[in-house]
């Protein structure tokens, strides 16, 4: 089972290389980029077809390592 | 005092911090591989040293704070026992929840290696008895995620509770502006857990310890721990 795992930074927690993107976009001429926040993506390869089992795992992941919840959100996709 | 400092993949420090460690006490610290899981019998003080431990992948201290000797040291930090780290520590202690907040990319986006004068917020033992309160030290600092940050309830209680170790100033002795390196909340150069036995801090005081290499004021921290633990 296909998952997908992203993690973004919280509101209001500061985002230096969101900053710098944003401002690398507007040098480039690109136009209407209001702001840009810098995430994270996992896809993760889950065995069986369990979807629950899947969930707790995936749910377990982000708690215990992919994200930091002091600073980050998360959100899980099962296929 | 008996002391162990953890050696993870990519760890650059630990030579510096056990020369050291040996320098103040007179005994050479045992290194400890992060993949066992347990400390030596006896130990007093567990450092984590500086460096790049699994490459900074994921994020800084990240992979290092979950590795099987960190329940080895949070039981050494619950039982009292004084942990020290360093840079890379100082950011694997904040991923292992040994100590609070984050250490985000600093605010310019550089890395900063350099100079940089901290003020001693508290003179206390075990880490800090050999300094005065409010005394300014020089010491150098090598990162680019130093950038202190936690939500405002956590940084309310650290400074409340007096658990700030010290601040990036300059040398005279005055907080923030361009003397702070990564734009850290409050100057937080580094803090204290709530016991004050387990320190975490971005500055390297274990390469100020030779008069040959820029300054001896890292000396303070070491001989501060060894009077502590005797």
């Amino acid at each position: 089972m296909k998952a997908r795992v992203v993690v973004t930074l919280k509101n209001g927690v500061l985002d230096p290389q969101g900053k710098a993107i944003e401002g690398a976009l507007k040098s480039l001429g690109v136009d209407g980029v209001a702001s840009v926040r810098q995430g994270k993506v996992f896809d993760v390869e889950i065995e069986g077809q369990d979807k629950a089992a899947a969930s707790a795992s995936l749910q377990a992941a982000c708690e215990k390592l992919l994200a930091n919840t002091v600073i980050e959100n998360f959100k899980i996709d099962l296929g | 005092m008996k002391a162990a400092v953890i050696l993870f993949p990519g760890s650059n420090r630990e030579g510096d911090a056990a020369r050291a460690l040996k320098q103040a006490t007179g005994r050479q610290p045992d290194i400890v591989w992060h993949a066992d899981h347990d400390l030596p019998t006896g130990t007093d003080l567990v450092v984590l040293p500086g460096g790049f431990s699994y490459g900074d992948y994921l994020r800084c201290g990240a992979i290092a704070g979950r590795a099987p000797i960190m329940d080895a040291v949070r039981n050494h930090a619950s039982r009292g026992g004084y942990v020290l780290g360093i840079c890379n520590g100082f950011q694997i202690l904040c991923e292992s929840g040994l100590l609070p907040g984050v250490l985000m990319r600093n605010a310019n986006l550089h890395f900063v290696c350099k100079m940089q004068h901290l003020k001693v917020e508290r003179a206390a033992a075990p880490f800090t008895s050999a300094y005065k309160s409010g005394e300014v030290i020089k010491v150098c600092i090598a990162h680019g995620e130093g950038n202190y940050e936690a939500d405002d309830a956590t940084i309310e209680a650290i400074e409340k509770d007096g658990r700030v170790a010290f601040r990036y100033c300059d040398e005279n002795g005055v907080l923030g502006g361009a003397a702070n390196p990564n734009g850290s909340r409050n100057d937080i150069a580094g803090i204290y857990s709530e016991r004050f036995n387990v320190l975490g801090l971005m500055p390297h005081p274990e390469n100020l310890i030779d008069p040959l290499v820029g300054g001896v004021d890292g000396n303070g921290m070491f001989a501060s721990l060894a009077a502590a633990a005797g």
